[in-house]
């Protein structure tokens, strides 16, 4: 009962694991698509709570561990230039690249700066004119209408010394391009409850009808991910495959229209590599034409950097469900979360970080209850 | 960094031509973009990300999702800033207070 105790309500977890132990009648593997919910299952254990036959797959949801190598090795080169000042969440700045981190450009004399939100970039592009200001946009569709303002703010100023380099990458093409793997095991999604607050679910319905699987909007805290598992079991159980929104109180069908309408001014869809996996058709922003004048890409000579990924890592694996990060030989030993070989072993959200700051150094651990 | 944090909207103001307002996380306050959830009102709580509120909460749903945040010890991270970020957000809090 370790976990149990620490939920919030316990009896009511204790009852949606009831649920889904009697529903279950043969093995099932279900994916998350976010990393607070893969952080959320880590922590909480919920993973060991579950039946034995109730697999979770850790996928591609944490927006630090997709960014794809050559964008990493872009934002090390502009960083380093004299007169750059480069700003990024601080979870950037110890993912590698091919040959360093941020925090070695820092160490080397680079201005790197971390900021909390992207409109503080744009201040330290007011307050420093005779600057280059560069804002790393990296993060899923919960990001993005926070670069967009940036970018739209940027323009509507005329900060000429400020730009973007953008690197935004959307849930539902990744959907398909897991559903459309042929080594694929996933058969049922929790689909991420924050992406949706800013995009609704609209988006959902038809890759449900096409490739016959369910898709429960779901929640972060505890209780929330086991809801939204429970109904995506009740589902397969009865051979449904439904769209369901799990996380009434926070997501409605249409998103914000607003952000919605500001994404569509700023950004326009892209093919887009994700670290790890590979080019997904149409599952990126890049800036409009408009605002071409603040893409990072655009204004910087960032062509012809040979990008290394390292040799050992196999977060590939790991982002598609293959492996489980302890199956990794380079767990904890040469990749822990000060030195890490790779995107997932940096931030919080990655499944090998989660992994390794909650112990989980050993396959599926006893069942608590 | 795909959380969002719940807080309360303190005020509102406008910065170069946008709304924006002081909103209160479990006792530490930032200014944040208002423009997405643009009839929010004072009092109203709101779930905000890196610096935008995305979404309107309401009290019950907002108090219990900072708990369950600052349990997991996700709170200081979501708002987490350097010394640097930490000085302009004071310094934008000083030029409009």
């Amino acid at each position: 009962m370790k976990y149990l105790q620490e939920f919030r309500d316990p009896e009511l977890a204790q009852n949606i694991l009831s649920e889904i132990r009697a529903a279950t009648t043969r093995p099932w593997a279900i994916m998350e698509v976010c990393g607070g919910q893969t952080h959320s299952i880590i922590r909480h254990g919920i993973d060991q709570l579950l039946p034995e036959n109730i697999e979770l797959i850790h996928g591609p949801g944490c927006p630090v561990c997709v960014t794809p190598l050559d964008m990493i090795d872009k934002a090390l080169a502009i960083a380093a230039k004299p007169n750059v000042i480069f700003c990024s969440f601080g979870d950037m700045l110890r993912v590698p690249g091919s040959e360093k981190d941020l925090f070695r450009v820092k160490s080397e004399g680079g201005d790197v700066r971390t900021v909390y939100s992207p409109l503080d970039a744009l201040k330290i592009a007011r307050e420093n004119p005779e600057k280059e200001v560069v804002f790393f946009g990296i993060g899923f569709e919960t990001t993005a209408p926070a670069n967009a303002m940036a970018v739209f703010q940027a323009k509507q100023q005329n900060l000429e010394n400020f730009s973007m380099l953008v690197s935004h990458v959307l849930v539902p093409p990744a959907i398909a391009a897991i559903m459309d793997s042929p080594t694929n095991r996933v058969q049922g999604f929790l689909a991420a409850g924050h992406v949706c607050s800013v995009m609704g679910y609209a988006q959902y319905p038809p890759l449900v009808e096409k490739y016959k699987v369910p898709i429960v909007v779901t929640g972060f805290e505890p209780v929330d991910v086991l809801e939204g598992i429970r109904r995506v079991v009740m589902q397969l159980e009865s051979g449904r495959h439904e769209i369901e929104n799990g996380y009434k109180r926070v997501v409605n069908f249409d998103g914000n229209i607003p952000a919605q309408t500001m994404l569509a001014e700023v950004f326009r869809t892209t093919d887009s590599a994700w670290r790890g996996i590979g080019i997904i058709p149409q599952s990126g922003w890049r800036l409009n034409e408009k605002y071409r004048q603040f893409d990072a890409e655009a204004k910087f000579d960032v062509t012809g950097i040979n990008t290394v990924e390292s040799p050992l890592c196999r977060s590939g694996e790991v982002l598609q469900g293959m492996i489980k990060p302890h199956e990794c030989e380079c767990f904890g030993k040469n990749c822990t979360p000060r030195k890490p070989l790779g995107a997932t072993m940096v931030s919080s959200e990655g499944a090998c970080a989660a992994y390794y700051n909650y112990g989980r150094l050993a396959p599926k651990a006893e069942h608590s209850i | 960094m795909c959380l969002a944090i719940p807080g309360k909207i303190v005020n509102k103001f406008e910065a170069d031509g946008v709304q924006m307002g002081k909103i209160d996380f479990d006792g530490i306050t930032k200014n944040i973009c208002l423009a997405y959830v643009p009839d929010i009102k004072i009092g109203e709580y709101a779930l905000v990300h890196v610096g935008f509120a995305i979404e309107k909460l309401d009290e019950k749903t907002a108090l219990e999702t900072l708990q369950i945040f600052r349990e997991m010890g996700v709170l200081e991270e979501e708002l987490g800033a350097t010394t640097e970020a930490q000085g302009v957000q004071n310094e934008i809090s000083a030029r409009v207070s």
